[in-house]
């Protein structure tokens, strides 16, 4: 019998320390958090080993973390296909967007696009997609945060709402990007070492061999196991999925503003190949943790434990370290939640402070003290939002909402930044078009959506077929900004075009 | 001034290439083995080593490692040839 949900001293004293830990963290960034470029990129002070660990931690989220090792455990190859979707994005942030974002940007991509356009209209349909990619992810995690701490610690969805939100804000509003990045470092490291240990754990019961584990699953439940299931039922959808993973990662604002606390290209570059090494070994522990809790725990135990399998990683700790690992594991599971909140915060808050308010508002003349105090007063807000849609939507399926977040960042984002730094002839109105067309497109065909029209609207029928609309969004963007481009021209963006080239590949500082 | 700026051009464009390259072998990986997955169900499930494991597993498994490997090779190439490259450019001007 598990005692998942009832009180558990280890879990209890490790998340507390968890949290006295990183506020002592945030108290000390504070005292170094004096101007918007220490409260947005740290002051671009930090090395590419300490950026790789917190890109990774950004991006290994409960969601990934529990869901993923849950998904394993229930249909165990289908698993694999949906990790592996999750980290091919991470090359294509290496190719093609890392070290020109860190050499023309200062704190939000919208720097990048903006660069030779004419800023106020780029810099508006920019915050715009960034933060419809915010608040979307926000909800989903804001929502799991609600129930994943009410599952493990038995506290109530609101109370628990209310923690999570409140120790980010202190996290943000006070350390910035400084407490961010090091609150994104120890959580990075807690959770691979807590996953590490666990699958060292499991394969130590099968004589550190994964073939006998995985032949061992195939025993219990069938050769089935290793075989696709379900999952690819429809190739298209399963390509547009993958089309949203893939581009939409190199779209997300709070990854990309990572880009920007580092010193250089060069070490932007390597952190981010630090990055997806510990992003893809995480992917290939969690498929070991999933089919370690199918033979260890037992399907009809985790299923019994929640719905979906979500608690399969915590179950497994359990059942092989004892009641005082499955706290560890709780704890760090979350941890998880409140970091990727934290950056996604982070990026909001620049969006409003910096795009909106220092180049629409203030048209780009705008005072130190006034940049800083928009930006607390922004992440104040945030959070509150964030507390408030947690509470409307209690209860509501909202898993589709992080695929949501990444067809917008890969419609809305990507295609505009890989424009405006690779085509001369790009222009603001393509720019602004492209940036309007990836939002708008990704919002009304999730509306028309199977998710969206038949299961949450109640409709008999979906409109459209695809649940995600990635295979048609990302390609629309592209040709939508190509053609209002070459359909306007826009001299001064051109002539731009060397001075930009330059400073792309020599830095801004020269 | 002209002379370096048009070895800059081809300095740049070298690089967009690479990494041009490079994605387009992520793509083809990545999208090979989604749609092997669609359309070669039965190959994927086949199992080898005594049943002890599946093409589709060792498949999607190299998928993943060869995220970091790609991503090696480029920041290799980068710190090799691009790196020096544009110092040599730097000085120039």
């Amino acid at each position: 019998m598990s005692t998942i949900g009832e009180p558990n001293a280890v879990a209890i004293v490790a998340f507390l320390g968890f949290v006295a830990i990183t506020l002592g963290i945030t108290w000390w960034a504070a005292r170094r958090t004096r101007t918007s470029s220490e409260f947005f990129a740290a002051g671009g002070k930090v090395s590419a080993l300490q950026n790789g660990f917190a890109l990774a931690g950004d991006y290994m989220s409960a969601a990934s973390f529990l869901g993923i090792a849950g998904l394993v455990s229930m249909s165990g190859f289908d698993g694999l296909i949906y990790s592996v979707g999750w980290l091919v994005g991470w090359p294509v942030i290496t190719f093609l967007i890392a070290e020109p974002l860190r050499n023309l940007g200062k704190y939000t991509f919208a720097d990048v696009v903006a660069y030779r356009l004419k800023q106020r209209p780029v810099r508006i349909a920019a915050a715009v997609s960034t933060l419809t990619v915010v608040i979307f992810y926000l909800i989903a995690q804001m929502v799991g945060a609600g129930e994943l701490v009410h599952l493990m610690f038995g506290l109530p969805y609101r109370v628990a709402l209310i923690i999570v939100g409140g120790v980010m804000l202190a996290y943000v509003l006070f350390g910035g990007m400084i407490a961010t990045t090091w609150v994104q470092i120890i959580k990075a490291c807690l959770l691979l070492l807590g996953a590490s240990l666990l699958a060292v754990l499991v394969l130590a019961q099968f004589g550190m061999n994964p073939l006998a584990l995985f032949s061992a699953a195939g025993d219990k439940y069938g050769d089935a196991v290793m075989a696709p299931g379900a999952l690819v039922a429809n190739p298209l959808e399963a390509i547009s999925l993958g089309i949203a993973l893939m581009f939409g990662t190199a779209g997300l604002p709070h990854i990309l503003m990572r880009f920007y606390t580092v010193p250089d290209a060069q070490t932007a570059r390597r952190s981010v190949a630090y990055a997806t090494s510990l992003i893809g070994f995480f992917y290939l522990v969690t498929f070991i943790l999933g089919f370690g809790a199918s033979v260890l725990v037992g399907r009809d135990a985790i299923k019994a434990a929640a719905k979906g399998g979500n608690m399969a990683a915590p179950l497994l700790a359990e059942v092989l370290g004892g009641t005082g690992f499955l706290g560890f594991i709780s704890a760090v599971a979350v941890a998880l939640i409140l970091n990727v909140v934290a950056g996604l915060t982070l990026s909001g808050a620049a969006a409003l402070a910096h795009d909106l308010w220092g180049h629409v508002v203030r048209k780009g003349k705008i005072e130190e003290r006034e940049q800083l105090a928009v930006a607390r007063v922004a992440t104040v807000a945030l959070a509150g939002i964030a507390i408030l849609l947690g509470i409307v939507f209690q209860g509501q399926n909202v898993a589709f909402m992080v695929g949501l977040a990444f067809s917008i960042a890969a419609s809305a984002n990507f295609p505009a930044l890989l424009l405006s730094m690779t085509w001369k002839r790009f222009t603001t109105k393509g720019a602004v078009a492209s940036m309007i067309t990836g939002t708008s497109s990704t919002l009304i065909l999730i509306l028309l959506s199977p998710t969206v029209w038949k299961d949450l609207l109640k409709n008999p029928e979906p409109i459209l077929s695809l649940k995600n609309p990635g295979v048609i969004t990302v390609p629309l963007s592209f040709l939508v900004g190509i053609a209002v481009s070459l359909a306007s021209r826009e001299p001064e963006a051109e002539a731009g075009f060397a001075a930009a080239q330059h400073r792309m590949e020599f830095g801004p500082d020269t | 001034m002209a002379a370096t700026d048009d070895m800059l051009r081809k300095v740049v464009a070298r690089r967009w290439r690479v990494g041009a390259v490079l994605t387009a072998v992520m793509m083809a990986a990545y999208f090979g083995f989604i749609l092997l997955v669609a359309f070669a169900k039965p190959f994927v499930g086949t199992l080898l080593a005594d049943g002890q494991v599946s093409v589709g597993i060792v498949i999607g498994a190299s998928v993943i490692v060869l995220a970091p490997v790609l991503t090696a090779i480029y920041v290799r190439w980068a710190n090799r040839r691009y790196d020096p490259a544009i110092a040599a450019l730097r000085e120039k001007r």
